[in-house]
């Protein structure tokens, strides 16, 4: 049986305790998305602003677990500044996070898939949320702010097609 | 109110009866207080299930056969003691068997509501409902343009029934639950029933948080359809039971469509058989019948009375406890000594998640549930994404409250 220390590392003891890019953005230029899990009935709310290809800015407001307000804390200091195939990337990486582990608690071992896609070393701190993956219930909060980002980036994909046409 | 409980009552020898009690995790013995979602079963139901496997199995109402015969005998037996526990009048003919009460609130809601409630209807439902008395409605009414009252909840968590003769009136149907499964508080339902058969409508309550922990009599509740749970009565998952006055059963159309539930069947048409296997289509849950049988039972040789007392005095220990050493609780329910209260104790813990108080109580080897309780509009009416619900039943006792306070200071001592 996994540990709590597994869980509830220092680093995201932090971030829930001091949230990072705790708020609101006016919509527009932000866009404002909400996300549910409907597990627990958390609901968080994601304000992106993306100007010029980059995020110039992040907020989350909404309640959660010490879980899901530390992934989406670390993920908004993740993001902010970086443009958006960087931060599609960093979502692809941070899902196969905690798919792979997923896969290997499996009994019958690895699935076909190569597990070495992710570089823990360009994770930072996010890679404190490994631990996740050993409480298969717990891996839809660490996913909850991960999942609302990739519904703002699609509604301003969407946006930016409508606009162009 | 003090009741002490029989002298009969140890438990010790009831916690011996239940051989998942003795799980051990982390070294830990299981602290099980989880029972309002799903109760835990003792010996006795398990062998009457793997008995009836090994010796009787057969379908039923099928072959002439003598183990067959058998088999419909012990699957009419359990129909029959699931009738006497709620003192229904007619047993034999009232008792439909379905898979739990979701399933008897989806059969009431297709079947009487599609029959009795057309455009311009009301029913009356609370909003400290379950899901399961909730959704059917909603999903109802998304093809017809009935009209669902709301009960409110008053600040002491019990429902407002100061206006109850205007909420009922002019409705068909007023459907309550008998014992909330979040905030613990046992419906007074006489004013309810007065209420609404002055008004002409047909009561239901939902006796899944009550029938397993207090004594229930539908005839003098006076209720017109009520449904329980095996699983949360120490039987198996898998069966529910649905009681309605026969006269009300005899003018509902069928529920599910197939074997079991006709009298005759042409290329062209059919023609359904009597109650209650009217309501039963298909093979039916034989075994978990002849387990929910056993539960009862065994609920019987414990006596419900002996139950009530010993919950209801561990339930009153519980939230002195947990009230004396955390200032930072706040219990979503009647307090300790209140009347009408039964031993399910939901609860915020300070600012912290109680996903993050399930997990670490986890770590104590104390099994609490953290969510909603399938009542979102509950939930929104106490401000809460979700709570913490410790649920208490014959088989706790007050090492596993100390279990829970001991496990809370850990929790406390994590996030502070």
């Amino acid at each position: 049986m996994a540990g709590l220390e597994d869980l509830y590392r220092e680093i995201i003891l932090d971030h829930y305790r001091s949230p990072r890019n705790r708020g609101e953005l006016p919509t527009p230029p932000a866009v404002r998305v909400e996300g549910f899990n409907p597990l627990c009935g958390d609901e968080i709310v994601l304000y992106l602003d993306v100007e010029n290809g980059s995020v110039r800015d992040v907020k989350i407001s909404g309640q959660g677990c010490s879980i899901s307000q530390s992934s989406a804390s670390m993920m908004t200091a993740a993001i902010k500044g970086k443009d958006i195939a960087e931060v599609r990337g960093l979502i692809r990486s941070f899902k196969s996070m905690m798919t792979i582990h997923e896969a290997q608690l499996e009994p019958d071992g690895a699935r076909d898939e190569p597990a070495a896609l992710v570089d823990p070393d360009s994770f930072g701190e996010l890679a404190a949320l490994q631990g996740v993956v050993k409480f298969p219930v717990r891996i839809k909060c660490a996913t909850l702010s991960w999942n609302t980002l990739v519904q703002a980036l699609d509604e301003l994909e969407t946006k930016a097609m409508n606009s162009d046409s | 109110m003090a009741t002490v409980a029989s002298p009969a009552f140890d438990v010790e020898t009831i916690k011996s009866d239940f051989p998942l009690l003795d799980r051990v995790q982390a070294g830990r013995k299981i602290v099980f207080l989880d029972s309002a979602a799903s109760s835990q079963r003792p010996r006795s139901v398990l062998n009457a299930m793997d008995d009836y496997y090994q010796t009787t199995h057969a379908n039923v109402h099928r072959g002439v056969y003598a183990i067959a015969e058998e088999a419909t005998r012990r699957y009419e037996e359990a129909r029959l003691l699931a009738g006497r526990l709620i003192n229904a009048p007619d047993p034999a003919r009232e008792i439909i068997f379905t898979k739990n009460v979701t399933e008897a609130y989806n059969l009431v809601a297709y079947s009487w509501g599609r029959k009795n409630l057309h455009d311009g209807d009301v029913i009356v439902l609370t909003e400290t409902e379950h899901h399961a008395n909730l959704v059917p409605w909603l999903m109802l009414q998304e093809e017809r343009k009935i009209t669902i009252r709301y009960i409110a909840m008053d600040d002491d968590y019990r429902l407002d029934l100061s206006d109850i003769e205007a909420v009922v009136d002019g409705a068909k149907l007023v459907s309550v639950t008998a014992a909330s499964n979040v905030l613990g508080t046992i419906t007074d339902l006489e004013p309810i029933t007065r209420a609404a058969h002055r008004a002409g409508a047909l009561v239901m309550a939902d006796g899944a948080q009550l029938v397993p922990h207090r004594r229930v009599d539908v005839q003098a509740l006076d209720v017109d359809l009520l449904g329980y749970t095996g699983h949360k009565l120490m039987g198996p998952t898998g069966i529910g039971v649905l009681w309605a006055r026969a006269e009300i059963l005899e003018e509902m159309p069928p529920f599910l469509g197939g074997g079991e539930m006709i009298s005759d069947v042409r290329l062209d048409g059919f023609s359904t058989t009597d109650i209650p296997w009217k309501f039963e289509a298909g093979t039916p849950p034989i075994a978990e019948a002849v387990g929910l049988g056993a539960a009862i039972t065994y609920l019987e040789s414990i006596g419900i009375d002996n139950i009530a007392a010993h919950e209801q005095s561990l339930t009153n220990y519980a939230i002195r406890s947990l009230q004396e050493r955390f200032d930072e609780i706040e219990i979503f329910g009647p307090g300790a000594d209140a009347e009408r209260r039964g031993g399910v104790i939901s609860f915020r813990f300070g600012d912290i998640h109680p996903h993050d108080v399930a997990q670490v109580l986890d770590e104590h080897a104390v099994c609490v549930r953290a969510g909603h309780h399938c009542a979102k509009p509950l939930m929104r009416r106490l401000g809460v994404n979700a709570t913490t619900r410790a649920s208490l039943y014959l088989y706790n006792d007050e090492h596993d409250i100390d279990a829970l306070v001991a496990g809370l200071e850990g929790v406390r001592k994590m996030f502070s």
